[in-house]
């Protein structure tokens, strides 16, 4: 065991590294963007006065990285400073954004990644048979659409012309879960869409990949059965690739669905950083890109420990 | 549709053609082959590779493997017809009637699985036992089969047993439903001579003791002796000859027969000793090598190689032989000792070896399929060395690419353009060889260049070699665990074992008793065509 926990915070500790990398090149991209900040945020009718004011209370005036070290030691203490536009912290506003991209990232994960293994394992057992094909082609389809298209279908289907679901997920307080569930429904299904087919075709693909394997023509002369030999067989050395792009869907769900967001009009962090860089409120453009990042990092840590506890070879070691 | 028709056979096949996809469409691999299987008898099935051996004892289980087909003719086992069989039929006979036995246990067991899961699966799949029942049954044929901690041993994982052990255990798995019929397809392939007994003892008393008929698929025939009560030959897809072992061994018939009887008979004539006083080409002084700091490969090795001789280096898998070519070569810089050419000091790593110091020194490789570049032409793969080592240009390039080929005894206008897909096993190793000569040099490390090949085909190379040797005085390294190879060709033996030197010293003195015990161990333990040889020798060594 103490070879996969040195395996791990080896891991961990270059995650940590890169998320320090990527902070330095976000809070310098953010100072490189052509324009005064003051000016921009204060509008073309403020006085040089009280442009000046506004770049001292905001410590513009200070040298780059004097304000780059401060910026990140309050980071790490969960304090991204404060909003240009609403002096709100930034934490107050990304905290509630947040947990609703989380909650809609976990709505979907929690349908997309079942259906995307069980098809994906179903297609395998009957591939090259038209059942495949069709997969293949309508998961093709769904990934090669743009999502807000795939959005504004499943609004039209869905919403427009049956009624069944709301077509704008608004959230208010005091909803019970089950409408939550039902408000959200339209996005969390174009999110589905949207992924499941490159789980799925990873699935398909890694499952293939080891059918030529001794072991497996071994466990078909033992006269077990072909979906068997799938799923006890193959699918438990097929764990790696699969957790893979697992992980690197579910970071798309918390960080690339800011289109699904605006589509829907939902609360969540990509409408957050959308508004934030329209209105040039820097301290939340940053701090929802440290988040990005780190979840990006940490979710491909995760992908790497679950490839490794997955290894046999690894987890028994001799 | 079943078929039903009892008989005294377990398992008869009449007229059976099985067909192969390939480029050219479905092509024969079986033609026409007739067999009988009476219950508790074995039957060894020898050919060599391409034979069709494997793919009839998958017939025997009424399976074909993906890209092939059964054409015509029949397969009956105890009244059942398998070519008409449905999926379902013939899965409720595999694992509980007719079992297999594949010839890498590595790899034919699920490395996610326990040793004692993967074994219990077929009877709980069939129904046979309870898992309980099952787990205890496994324990019990472990202890028949004589693996060491048999109540514990199946609670491991494949990666945690060794080889031998491993081969054992998928006998007993095989054995689980007590099956009517086992398949085994060379299943001391891959096992070093000594393991090799143990594998051959276990699997020869099991069979007997449940009366087993089986079907024995190797390409060795010394070991089909010690196992098969009758010998059946095959040749690209059709039956030679068959006859009781005995008789097979004492009298051949056929021609082919005779020549895969007569293989091993080549030996190279031996050498002048070197004379007195005179330097060693390439020494090794008080090597140590490992790949990292806790787990020492080679330990305190030195020997001398002298020039136009050959050294062969031969030992179990994990003795440390193929580490001394890494050495050798500088791939694997020692911890301690050093490499000498004619008494001077090579620098250890090969980065700060001179261009003239690494063309000394080439290797040929075990598995010819890996160490040739599949995409890359016959005559780049043989030019690259002689253009990078003698800077050849153009048409000087060209014809000493060819006169390496008629070297290496192939056509150079059929063979200058092929690529190493078009190319038989032997012929692949050959441009191997060649590879290594092109770059002119002193001494050649052969790593096991011949345990990949058919017997008749590893003749040929190793008399190519040979007379290389003869035009050429060149030197040799010859790295094996095959001790027929080692007769053949060495002049002098080094003889390892867990990173140690055991013995070295000319062949004469190596190989003639009195042996140290390991050398003895060795020795004896190299199957002899003499039916007889096995029960002997366990009566021997008690």
């Amino acid at each position: 065991m103490g070879d996969i926990t040195f395996l791990i915070l080896k891991r961990l500790g270059f995650g940590l590294m890169t998320l320090l990398i990527v902070s330095i090149v976000i809070f310098f991209a953010v100072e490189l963007l052509p324009g005064d900040i003051a000016e921009t945020v204060l509008g073309q009718a403020a006085t040089a006065e009280t442009v000046e004011a506004f770049r001292n209370k905001i410590g513009l005036n200070r040298p780059a990285f004097v304000r780059y070290f401060e910026w990140l030691s309050g980071a790490v203490t969960g304090d991204f400073g404060v909003s240009l536009v609403t002096d709100n912290p930034v934490g107050n506003a990304i905290a509630e954004r947040l947990s609703n991209t989380l909650f809609l990232a976990t709505y979907a994960a929690v349908i997309a990644v079942p259906v995307a293994i069980f098809l994906g394992i179903l297609v395998a057992l009957l591939r090259n048979t038209i059942f495949d094909r069709l997969t293949n082609i309508a998961t093709l389809a769904s990934i090669s659409s743009p999502e807000f298209f795939v959005a504004y279908i499943l609004i039209i289907y869905l919403s427009v012309k049956t009624g069944f679901f709301p077509p704008i997920a608004n959230l208010s307080g005091n909803m019970s879960f089950p409408e939550l569930l039902t408000r959200t429904f339209l996005p969390a299904l174009t999110l589905v869409l949207v992924t499941t087919a490159h789980m799925m075709r990873m699935t398909r693909a890694a499952i293939i990949n080891l059918l030529a394997e001794p072991y497996i023509e071994m466990a078909r002369m033992k006269g077990v059965s072909r979906w068997k030999v799938i799923v006890r067989h193959t699918l438990p050395n097929a764990w790696a690739p699969i957790i893979t792009v697992v992980a690197l869907n579910m970071a798309y769900l918390i960080t690339g669905v800011v289109l699904v967001e605006v589509v829907f009009v939902y609360p969540g962090i990509g409408q957050l950083l959308v508004d934030a860089v329209s209105k040039r409120d820097f301290p939340i453009v940053q701090a929802c890109c440290l988040i990005f990042a780190a979840t990006f990092i940490l979710l491909n840590l995760a992908a790497d420990v679950g490839a490794i506890l997955s290894n046999p070879r690894l987890r028994n070691p001799k | 549709m079943s078929i039903e028709n009892k008989t005294e056979f377990i398992l008869e096949m009449r007229g059976l053609c099985v067909d192969g996809y390939s480029n050219e469409g479905w092509m024969p691999i079986l033609k026409g082959i007739d067999l009988n299987l009476r219950r508790g008898e074995i039957l060894g099935l020898i050919g060599e590779s391409g034979a069709g051996k494997s793919t009839l004892g998958a017939a025997a289980m009424g399976y074909v493997r993906d890209g092939t087909r059964f054409a015509s003719g029949s397969v009956n086992f105890d009244g059942i017809e398998l070519t008409f069989a449905t999926e379902a039929q013939k899965n409720a006979l595999r694992g509980a009637r007719i079992a297999y036995v594949a010839q890498s246990a590595a790899a034919s067991f699920n490395p996610a699985h326990k040793l004692i899961d993967q074994h219990c699966e077929a009877p709980l799949q069939h129904r046979l036992r309870t898992k309980t029942a099952a787990q205890k049954d496994a324990i019990q044929l472990y202890e028949q089969l004589r693996l060491p901690n048999p109540k514990e041993i199946g609670f491991r994982y494949p990666h945690q047993v060794s080889g031998g052990q491993l081969q054992r255990a998928m006998t007993a798995m095989a054995m689980s439903c007590r099956p009517d019929l086992l398949i085994f397809d060379e299943p001391t392939t891959a096992l070093d001579v000594t393991t090799q007994i143990d594998v051959l003892s276990a699997i020869r008393d099991i069979v007997r003791v449940y009366n087993t008929a089986a079907i024995y698929i190797t390409h060795d025939l010394a070991v089909v002796a010690q196992m098969a009560d009758r010998i059946k030959v095959l040749l690209r897809g059709k039956e030679i000859e068959e006859a009781p072992t005995r008789n097979m061994l004492l009298s051949p018939q056929e021609e082919y027969t005779k020549s895969l009887w007569a293989v091993r008979r080549f030996k190279s004539p031996s050498k002048p000793a070197p004379k007195e006083g005179e330097k060693s080409l390439v020494s090794l002084h008080n090597i140590h090598a490992s790949y990292n700091k806790n787990d020492k490969i080679v330990d305190d090795v030195s020997f001398e190689i002298f020039k136009g001789m050959t050294v062969a280096v031969v030992g179990e898998s994990g003795s440390g032989k193929s580490t001394i070519a890494r050495v050798m070569t500088g791939l694997l810089p020692p911890d301690q000792g050093n490499v000498r050419r004619m008494d001077k000091p090579l620098p250890l790593h090969y980065k700060s070896r001179s261009r003239e110091q690494l063309r000394q020194i080439q290797m040929i490789y075990q598995m010819a399929d890996t160490a040739l570049n599949p995409k890359i032409p016959v005559c780049e793969i043989i030019g690259r060395p002689a253009e990078f080592y003698s800077g050849l240009q153009g048409a000087e390039l060209k014809g000493r690419v060819e006169e390496l080929l008629e070297l290496i005894e192939l056509d150079p206008a059929e063979y200058y353009n092929r690529r190493p897909s078009e190319l038989s096993g032997g012929q692949k190793q050959r441009i191997g060889i060649a590879r290594a000569l092109a770059a002119d040099p002193e001494i050649i490390i052969c790593d096991e260049i011949t345990s990949a090949l058919d017997q008749l085909v590893a003749e040929g190379i190793l008399r190519l070699l040979d007379r290389l040797q003869r035009e050429l005085n060149m030197t040799y390294m010859f790295i094996t665990h095959d001790l027929a190879t080692v007769r053949a060709i060495a002049d002098f033996i080094v003889v390892m074992k867990d990173g140690k030197v055991i013995e070295k010293g000319t062949k004469e003195e190596v190989l003639r008793p009195p042996h140290h015990s390991y050398t003895e161990l060795l020795l004896s333990s190299v199957p002899e065509m003499d039916p007889d040889w096995l029960s002997d020798l366990l009566k021997q060594r008690g």
